[in-house]
């Protein structure tokens, strides 16, 4: 599936740069060493943008859940219907949620709970995207 | 006369705020709408605004009062279904020429001021409050509650109106692009992930039914429950364009948007428009119609932690907003007499009755209250308007047929196995919306 490009911008840069060199980076608000995904501009906990950074993860999760994708508003993926749209939680905070379509799970066939590691997919203009894949 | 949005001061957000101030002091007393259409069909006479027009015309004679005596006006100055007009596309100029128009040639074809509406209405001579109420006609209701409680409007119409256009839903703009702003990527809703409007609903619905052992098929008689009352609302778009029944089959068989939401889960877009008039108690008790007490409004306003609202997160946040709406209006669940709760999508809905309570409700148990008897009928009728997945997404049918079945005025929809005296609509979604309970008594 080739997703949609991605034109980084000022707040989200640092995180598709780590992408491009294959590293999974979070926001993270060093004083409350609190991850934030999106992005923001001010930690939702201390309210300062002060004292964020971007923080690198594991690269392992787990499926917290899915759907299936049959009528999909962006044109660039309406081919590829239907396809898994799952949410993955990070090992190192099970609140912090990132999409993934699953490369190589059955469509519907999802295992909600198993481990997943982090891969990096080239998007239509050769920004690169996190993706996630079953693990074993 | 420059609208603003209502400060967030108007919106009684939190708990422990009390019984509302203006408990019963605020009162429905006209309701209107325009006819329905799926898509607009470029002609001028049936444009949004004129849909709002003659709405609004509609409230004021249904209330009986003289259009001079009204003081306030507030809407939602938002009105898309989704569709945008397209950039770059010419604006039919027969149409803007055809009112009196502002500045954005645009108003009232895709967008709407409360300038338009007082320029194009000329009989509302004496507005001198005009206040936006933006999201959608929860939002207007409890702004323009909260605004003839404080005194700043005596006798105010609130509206809602909603255009649609050519073109499938929310497929321009960014979602036909090649590419998209980074920080639109990481963001929930569309992103480059593809996701339809419903997913995240269907995502929080899939977690449910795998917490409580439950499945998509319950949502059935729910779901022909809604279209059969839908059909009894003269004014919704199904009753007036597609007087079709929806069998728990049709139901079970229809396609999937994002599974678990299917085609019927979704609301169908349509152009209609909406309009109440609200005034004082005090006044309400000389006009032609049977005054609706308002005897509370709250407000959600939750966050996710994430991308998306967890089945916790969502929980949380209806259990508190059902606390919010009986503190202020100094009732419990058990005064309820029916609901009207935010059904478009429909896998929500169920968040909404759990959060209240409704008949004994926790969580977990919608599902199989749904196999129950939840007609009109019954002494547990949910959802008696139909609501959206009855009569087409306007977000004002649960308002309207509040009001009207406490009024006596429901028709064929007429709630029978209870008396329909205090009754509570609003939303949209679990995390965040507006609320109003409505009453046959002021206290």
């Amino acid at each position: 599936m080739v997703k949609q490009g991605v034109i980084p911008d000022d707040l989200s840069k640092p995180f598709w740069d780590a992408a491009n060199a294959g590293r999974l980076e979070i926001q993270n608000c060093s004083a409350c060493n609190r991850l934030h995904n999106p992005p923001v501009a001010a930690c939702t906990r201390c309210k300062s943008g002060d004292n964020l950074e971007w923080k690198l993860m594991s690269g392992k999760g787990t499926i917290y859940n899915y759907g299936v994708v049959y009528d999909c508003p962006v044109r660039l993926l309406q081919q590829d219907q239907p396809f898994n749209l799952a949410v993955i939680t990070l090992d190192e905070d099970s609140g912090i949620q990132m999409y993934s379509h699953l490369p190589g799970t059955p469509v519907d066939d999802v295992p909600v709970g198993a481990a997943v590691e982090v891969i990096f997919e080239e998007t239509a203009n050769g920004q690169k995207v996190p993706e996630w894949r079953v693990i074993g | 006369m420059a609208t603003e949005n209502a400060p967030a001061s108007m919106y009684r957000t939190t708990e422990g705020l009390g019984v509302w101030e203006h408990k019963g002091k605020v009162a429905a007393v006209g309701v209107g709408h325009s006819p329905t259409t799926r898509r607009w069909d470029g002609t001028a006479e049936n444009t949004m605004g004129a849909n709002s027009i003659f709405a609004l015309r509609q409230a004021i004679a249904d209330a009986g009062v003289d259009p001079s005596q009204i003081d306030g006006l507030v809407l939602d100055p938002v009105t898309t279904t989704g569709a945008h007009w397209p950039e770059g596309d010419p604006i039919p100029m027969d149409v803007v020429n055809a009112y009196n128009q502002t500045d954005d040639p645009l108003d009232g074809i895709a967008k709407l001021s409360a300038e338009w509406i007082l320029k194009n209405m000329p009989e509302l001579s004496n507005v001198k409050f005009t206040m936006y109420g933006p999201g959608c006609m929860s939002h207007a209701i409890v702004v323009a509650a909260q605004a003839v409680g404080e005194g700043r409007t005596h006798t105010c119409l609130v509206l809602k109106s909603w255009h649609n256009l050519e073109g499938r839903y929310n497929q321009a703009g960014i979602s036909a692009s090649e590419s998209v702003p980074g920080s639109f990527a990481m963001a929930p809703g569309r992103t480059l992930w593809g996701a339809p409007g419903s997913y995240g609903t269907a995502l929080q619905f899939a977690e449910y039914c795998r917490k409580y052992g439950k499945s998509h098929d319950m949502m059935a008689p729910f779901m022909s429950n809604s279209r059969r009352n839908g059909l009894l609302f003269p004014e919704g778009y199904w009753a007036q364009h597609r007087p079709e029944h929806l069998t728990e089959e049709d139901y079970l068989n229809a396609r999937w948007i994002a599974k678990p939401a299917n085609l019927f889960d979704n609301d169908i877009p349509i152009m209609v428009s909406g309009a109440y008039l609200f005034t004082t108690a005090e006044r309400a008790k000389d006009m032609k119609q049977k005054p609706v007490y308002i005897i509370n409004h709250a407000s959600s306003r939750g966050t996710q932690r994430s991308i998306l609202p967890t089945l916790d997160e969502v929980e949380a946040e209806t259990a508190s907003t059902g606390r919010k709406i009986y503190e202020g209006a100094g009732i419990t669940a058990a005064d309820l007499s029916f609901e009207n709760m935010y059904d478009g999508f429909a896998l929500f809905h169920q968040f909404h009755l759990e959060g209240l309570r409704y008949r004994g409700m926790q969580n977990g148990d919608a599902l199989d209250f749904y196999q129950k008897d939840i007609s009109i009928e019954g002494p547990d009728p949910v959802l008696p308007s139909g609501g959206n997945i009855g009569s087409g997404r306007s977000r004002f049918w649960m308002h309207t047929d509040c009001i009207q079945q406490i009024q006596g005025r429901a028709g064929a929809r007429t709630i029978t196995g209870v008396k329909p005296e205090i009754g509570v609509s609003g939303g949209p979604m679990p995390m965040g919306g507006n609320f109003t309970v409505w009453s046959a008594t002021p206290d």
